[in-house]
């Protein structure tokens, strides 16, 4: 559960969220708004990326502020570029990263580090080098390095905005199947179908808050 | 590591441990000075060669590293020939062939990996004055994972400068380099933070 | 050193990398070939500030020292800082916490003017007084002899003085990364 307390948010004099309150118990929610609608700030809040300026921000009863942590193994983050996501010069160095920032013995990572390469197809691609992967293929270790820590809330920032079609469903696929809670901001409404529920973001708050037959011709209104 | 000049080969050289390599390295690189008489560098030079043949080092690549220093090494000899002696010439030229040659042998026949490692127990030391090797090592996987990065997006930039005449202009390409490098920056922090990696951490702890 | 301060100096490392790849340009005079890479580090310097942006370069080095062939020219290895020109190379770092130094110190008042004096102290005259003598003593030549041989680079080192202080100054309004850190309320 994620609640989100009277959160109000500034970059030097730009308000970029008001008044933001609401409770996320659901499984699949997604967020949509146009560029600047305050929905990226949103996301980097539940993980502790931000600090919220007002109001406060708790998973699972942990707060951003004072458990930041804490927080951070319960929450995982995919970026729309996996070019900027991708730390390390090789496959399965990169999947390791952050089980080596938990500081888990060497076997263990290991036997993890497998594990998704299995699962997600990569075990050819583990000793080659990250600069070389294509689109798809670097989307689906940025994946990957944040599934095989095993987070309970995943935080999707348009996944599948620089993929092609194939790609895209490859994507959609994994997510599909995720056991975890998965909050993802997208601009794509094919998208939505199995979401519970959906919030648009316009100017900072959020304008619109249900399941995605009504925010989506609310969305496609303010769009108009 | 895709990146480096280590070239692999079966060989006893290519299994010498790196830190022994290196020592040896800063070994040679004061003995050159201590020998008391030029003559004995000939062996010692006659030596390298020997371990280069014997590594089984790319004679190509060889000549490719060595060619801008050995223009630099001519010019040298030739201002002693000059202005002082062919002898000290001789001496102040074997003195760097043993040297290069034998650095090398160590770059041609050691993987950056196993090099880095031998840097970061050799910082570990320097963990009392505040230097965090941990820190460290993560600093150099960024720039080895970036480095083909941005020299792509250096390349793009190019393309996008040649339409407009400017992709011989040191400054049109740099400025809009920085610029994606420094919005890359920002990013890059927030997915190495959402990964749990905390700087604050000493070393130590568990 | 936060997480940004390590991500900018890694970066910052493999964009010096990356000027190295950059051909040559050849002045119309002297006929000397010069490389963008020292440009890079009058930029680290200028850009991120003394702490920083001498250690991007000092990963940068350690990363040619190790066998990565990013220096300009393809070059790496140890063999590079123990040949002729190691002197020069061995500068770079301090000669990037140098320029980082006196940007940091003239921050408020810095211009195009005072910015290319800050690049030329720390990046050339700095840079030469440590290079000049270690030619003149590996070479066992003398100082006046190794000095005169260097001259030939100076055009061209003056050009990207003037081009490190253009960037910093721009990057100074654009993004000011060293008045981010000396005011922590900005963090």
């Amino acid at each position: 559960m994620i609640e989100v307390s009277n959160v109000s948010h500034r970059f030097g004099e730009r308000v970029v969220l008001k008044d933001i309150d609401l409770t996320i118990t659901e499984r699949r929610v997604a967020i949509i708004g146009s560029n600047g609608s305050g929905k990226s700030t949103f996301v980097r809040l539940l993980n502790g990326l931000l600090l919220p300026e007002r109001g406060s921000v708790r998973v699972a009863g942990l707060d951003t502020r004072k458990d930041a942590k804490a927080v951070r193994r319960k929450v995982g983050f995919v970026f729309q570029d996996p070019d900027s996501q991708i730390v390390m010069p090789l496959v399965e160095e990169d999947i390791a990263f952050g089980l080596k920032n938990l500081r888990l013995d060497r076997q263990r990572i290991a036997r993890k580090v497998d594990a998704v390469l299995g699962r997600y197809g990569l075990e050819p691609l583990r000793h080659q080098a990250t600069h070389t992967l294509s689109g798809g293929e670097k989307q689906l270790l940025a994946l990957s390095s944040v599934l095989v820590l095993e987070p309970e809330i995943i935080v999707f920032d348009e996944p599948t905005t620089l993929l092609d079609l194939r790609n895209k469903r490859r994507i959609l696929t994994i997510l599909d199947e995720l056991p975890q809670t998965a909050i993802v901001v997208s601009h794509d409404l094919d998208m939505l179908d199995g979401f519970e529920r959906v919030l648009v973001f316009d100017d900072g708050r959020v304008v619109m808050d249900g399941p995605p037959t009504a925010a989506i011709p609310h969305y496609l209104g303010l769009m108009a | 590591m895709t990146l480096g000049l280590y070239v692999h080969r079966e060989t006893p050289i290519h299994r010498v441990p790196a830190a022994v390599k290196v020592l040896t390295l800063v070994a040679a690189g004061v003995g050159v000075f201590l020998v008391p008489n030029p003559l004995w560098l000939v062996p010692a030079l006659a030596a390298v060669v020997g371990l280069m043949v014997l590594a089984r080092v790319p004679l190509g690549e060889t000549l490719r590293q060595l060619r801008p220093v050995a223009v630099l090494i001519v010019v040298i000899f030739l201002v002693h020939g000059w202005f002082t002696s062919w002898t000290l010439g001789f001496l102040v030229v074997l003195r760097f062939a043993v040297l290069l040659l034998l650095a090398l042998l160590v770059t041609f026949t050691t993987r950056i990996s196993e090099m880095i490692e031998v840097l970061e127990r050799g910082f570990r030391p320097l963990a009392v004055f505040g230097v965090n090797p941990e820190k460290l090592s993560l600093m150099l996987s960024l720039t080895l994972r970036f480095i083909p990065l941005l020299f792509e997006k250096f390349q793009e930039i190019r393309e996008a400068q040649r339409a407009r005449g400017l992709d011989r202009n040191i400054l049109a390409l740099l400025m809009p380099l920085l610029i994606k490098t420094l919005k890359m920056a920002g990013d890059l922090t927030d997915a190495i933070d959402a990964r749990g990696y905390d700087p604050d951490r000493k070393p130590t702890d568990r | 050193m936060n997480t940004r301060d390590m991500v900018y100096v890694a970066l910052f490392a493999a964009v010096v990398a990356v000027l190295g790849l950059f051909p040559p340009i050849v002045l119309p005079v002297v006929a000397v070939p010069i490389t963008a890479q020292s440009l890079g580090v009058m930029v680290a310097g200028s850009v991120l500030g003394a702490r920083r942006g001498g250690l991007a370069i000092l990963l940068f080095l350690i990363l040619v020292a190790v066998g990565v062939p990013i220096l300009a020219g393809g070059r790496g290895g140890f063999g590079v800082l123990l040949g002729p020109g190691g002197g020069f190379l061995l500068s770079w770092p301090i000669a990037a916490f140098l320029i980082g130094l006196m940007v940091e110190r003239n921050w408020r008042r810095l211009n195009i003017v005072v910015a290319f004096l800050i690049n030329v102290i720390g990046g050339i005259l700095f840079v030469y007084a440590c290079g000049v003598p270690w030619v003149a003593v590996f070479a066992e030549i003398g100082l006046g002899k190794a000095l005169i041989g260097s001259l030939g680079f100076i055009p061209g080192d003056l050009v990207k003085a003037a081009i490190a202080a253009l960037v910093a100054v721009t990057l100074k309004r654009a993004y000011p990364i060293i008045e981010v850190r000396q005011s922590p309320a900005a963090e």
